[in-house]
């Protein structure tokens, strides 16, 4: 075991070494619980899921990675999710507004950036702000009730069920175009994150942000940037979530996906101190979260304790985590 | 002298990640006596004094004390047994009055009121440990008020509270003014007439002249030599800290000229947190100028604000002849590199590394723009960036891969310095540039410093070990609260001349040598 451990810690770090273990015991366990959950049906929701999390993770763990950390992930999903549909009903037709949600995400890393940096502002304050202001926003934005796909003009109709089915029909190969659209996102931020300049500029900040300013790194254009990629994430999140769920509660939609999203990137190896991580890491955290519901959906667990469940398999990744890191 | 001495330590061995600190060291001490534990930075002596003030647990080793042998497991054995150990950074609560921090840990309480504090029996100790050493200070007042000096004796008044047999002052005189150093001499002669046996680490040699009656030299982490009280002189100290004759160890061979081109020129030049007046100076080409002062002299703020972490608020830098900053232009660390300008910081661990992250990481990181294309690290261009550089420093390291953090402190160094050296600086200002560094990579560092000085680069060093600064610069200019209290001349160097003007004296009372 040692030996597995610490050839596989030389190729990728010990610490994915111990979400993958999580996740095939988690998987294993959930193949066992039920014949149901062994149907190629079953395999696809937990695709979906995974694909939406995953989604998500991969933003705050680029985030995390940097040092900074996002609070405001879910209130972004929902307002984002809520804009897709007033900005249809405005007019503006459903590609371009799935374009503007997204860049509204931009929109809002780039102030969060902007408050972290110049300001000099804790990151947990104003992305804790930021959790008030855009789920309060997006209340405000849809006075009677749950904005639905339902109500956008029906000229535009056709061009949204295009949007669902590029994005959460069937494939090619046969898995949800959503996991698809989420490996070429985690294709495109393992090259940013394992080998770009960024990357090395990012690991620096969230270990020793004096040593990279020493070095003359640009602090500020890295956090931002950071800040800008983990909103955009939320921004797709949210668009995401209306073309899935095709309707959007703007009290509840997202709400404490944000958490869900950290805790999947920090079981995933990112270190809530910064300067550790990785994008598999970060994937196979997403996926603990839609293997639990499912778990608890087929182990016959009463709802009730879906986040006792989460709590404890987070305690368990930490306390393993702690382990292996003391044996290092 | 008869009987066993007070205190005999043998072959003490300690080792820490990366570094062997001590290799069988023996010490011992004798009532009533001063000695001085002296050594370069990185010799051990630190780790050594830890292990007696139950701080570390020594690998391997005995510790007698009256010839009995002895376990040091915690402080409070320690200080049970009388050894009492004085830190370098002084360990006292700021909010709290000084008869409190005396009790620390030990408070009085009335009789038979669990809880309660007994003020009265504490102040009246604490006026009479005060006395001892002859601070006339109420009980009361708060520690924060106290200057550095006056905090020192709290500190050993704390330790004579505990009945001290043995007091380990670990470079007690670092932050204290010359009254205060004098005041501290004082009472050390007191405490060793009253019997009591001082362990006094310094590398102010002539500190050591003054108070020492033995002196022990410790190097690389093991013993180097024992000097008797009239064997005590700077050059045989010097001899056997460095262990090799002084010429080899700080090389001169760079010529300077006093027509060389001015590489950094400093005009009138304020800063965040600075003093009120402002401070000028130039590099030429091929210097090697010393920065000396006391701690907080304010030497560590002024590169900070001309390498651009802290905020000029008035004056000019030119690099050159060129404007770095001023007339409403910053200086930021990205433009202070683009434009020759690098700073070594005094704090590697703090500021100069990414210590969870592998040598080459280090060593790439101020270089990636080269090593990139179209925002990719290229890695072969980083591992021969990154092999080139630990070849020409020799940094002693497994592979490029291995975290920075896990190499001994002189290599850690010699990543800081390598990451700076791809290109060719013109201007390289080292910030307490070998402190916690042993021996070799010392003699590296200055061999270093030499030859990029003979290539015409200028070199700025700020240093408060004295040894190197008067052994490598071509000049030294001495810094006091912030102000440039004046520049000594190589011809003029002396350690009493950089300490006379670093305690605020004056050029003009120092009198030329004759």
């Amino acid at each position: 075991m040692n030996n597995i451990v610490s050839g596989f810690s030389r190729v990728a770090g010990y610490r994915t070494f111990g979400v993958i273990v999580m996740v095939a015991v988690l998987y294993a366990v959930l193949l066992a619980s039920d014949p149901k959950a062994r149907s190629w049906d079953n395999q696809m929701t937990i695709a979906n899921r995974l694909g939406f999390y995953g989604v998500l993770t991969l933003g705050v763990g680029v985030l995390i990675i940097s040092g900074g950390i996002d609070l405001s992930i879910g209130s972004v999903v929902a307002l984002g999710a809520v804009s897709f549909v007033m900005l249809a009903r405005q007019g503006f037709h459903p590609y371009l507004a799935a374009l503007l949600v997204v860049l509204m995400g931009s929109g809002i890393g780039i102030a969060n950036g902007v408050l972290v940096t110049k300001l000099r502002l804790q990151p947990f304050l104003v992305t804790l702000c930021g959790l008030f202001v855009f789920r309060g926003l997006a209340r405000w934005l849809s006075p009677q009730g749950s904005p639905g796909l339902g109500q956008v003009p029906s000229e535009f109709k056709p061009a949204v069920e295009n949007l669902r089915y590029w994005l959460f029909g069937g494939s090619p190969l046969g898995v949800p175009q959503v996991l698809i659209l989420l490996l070429v996102l985690a294709a495109i931020l393992a090259v940013l994150v394992h080998w770009s300049v960024f990357g090395r500029h990012i690991f620096a900040i969230g270990y020793n942000e004096q040593a990279a300013r020493y070095a003359g790194v640009a602090i500020d254009r890295c956090k931002i940037l950071a800040y800008v990629i983990c909103s955009t994430c939320a921004g797709l999140g949210g668009l995401l979530y209306i073309l899935d769920n095709q309707t959007a509660t703007p009290t509840s939609a997202g709400a404490l996906l944000e958490l869900y999203a950290i805790t999947g990137a920090v079981i995933g190896g990112c270190s809530l101190r910064g300067g550790e991580g990785s994008v598999l890491g970060m994937l196979l955290g997403a996926a603990l979260l839609p293997l639990i519901k499912q778990i608890i959906i087929f182990g016959g667990i009463s709802n009730d304790l879906e986040y006792v469940l989460i709590g404890l398999v987070l305690l368990a990744g930490t306390i393993v985590d702690q382990l292996l890191v003391k044996r290092n | 002298m008869a009987g066993p001495p007070l205190l005999e330590v043998r072959g003490i061995c300690k080792q820490f990640p990366g570094v062997r600190a001590l290799d069988q060291v023996s010490l011992r001490l004798d009532a009533g006596e001063v000695l001085a534990v002296v050594g370069e930075n990185g010799a051990g002596k630190s780790t050594l004094m830890k292990i007696l003030g139950g701080i570390y647990t020594p690998d391997a080793g005995e510790i007698f004390l009256d010839g009995r042998p002895v376990q040091l497991p915690s402080v409070v054995a320690a200080q049970r047994l009388g050894i009492s150990l004085i830190h370098q950074e002084l360990n006292l609560a700021e909010n709290l009055s000084i008869a409190a921090n005396i009790f620390l840990g030990r408070e009085k309480w009335l009789p038979g009121l669990w809880g309660v504090l007994d003020s009265r029996t504490m102040n009246g100790e604490t006026e009479r440990l005060l006395a001892r050493v002859g601070l006339n200070l109420s009980p009361n007042t708060a520690v924060g008020n106290l200057k550095p000096g006056q905090k020192q004796l709290v500190e050993i008044a704390r330790a004579l509270s505990l009945d001290a047999r043995i007091l380990i002052m670990d470079e007690p005189t670092s932050s204290l003014s010359q009254s205060e150093t004098d005041r501290l001499y004082e009472v050390v002669f007191d405490l060793k007439r009253a019997g009591v046996a001082v362990v006094y680490i310094s590398h102010r040699l002539f500190e050591v002249e003054r108070v020492a009656d033995r002196a022990v030299v410790l190097r690389d982490g093991k013993n180097a030599g024992e000097l008797a009280r009239h064997e005590i002189n700077h050059a045989s100290l010097v001899r056997l800290m460095v262990g090799r004759d002084l010429k080899q160890f700080y090389p001169r061979t760079h010529g300077t000229r006093a027509d060389a081109s001015i590489r950094l020129e400093v005009r009138d030049v304020r800063y965040q947190g600075g003093p009120d007046e402002p401070i000028s100076f130039q590099l030429r080409a091929g210097e090697i100028v010393g920065m000396a002062g006391l701690v907080g002299a304010g030497r560590t703020e002024l590169a900070e604000a001309l390498f651009g972490i802290r905020r000029l608020t008035a004056g000019q830098v030119l690099i050159d002849g060129d404007l770095l900053a001023g007339n409403g232009k910053a200086v930021s660390p990205k433009r202070a590199m683009a434009a020759g300008l690098v700073l070594i910081p005094e704090d590697r661990r703090l500021h100069g590394l990414v210590l969870q992250e592998s040598v080459a990481f280090n060593l790439s990181l101020p270089n990636l723009s080269e090593l990139a294309l179209g925002g990719l690290v290229q890695r072969s261009k980083e591992r021969h960036l990154a092999k080139g550089l630990v070849d020409r420093l020799r940094i002693r390291t497994p592979s490029l891969w291995q975290k920075v953090g896990l190499l001994s402190g002189g290599n850690q160094q010699k990543v800081v310095v390598g990451k700076w050296l791809a290109q060719t600086p013109r201007v390289l200002i080292f910030d307490e540039p070998t402190r916690g560094v042993d021996v070799g990579a010392k003699a590296e560092i200055y061999a270093l410093m030499d030859q990029l000085a003979g290539q015409g680069s200028a070199v700025l060093m700020i240093s408060s070990d004295l040894e190197e600064v008067l052994a490598m610069s071509d000049r030294v200019l001495v810094l006091h609260q912030g102000r440039l209290a004046g520049e000594l001349p190589r011809a003029r160097l002396t350690e009493e001349a950089v300490m006379h003007l670093a305690t605020g004296g004056t050029t003009r009372e120092w009198p030329e040598p004759s």
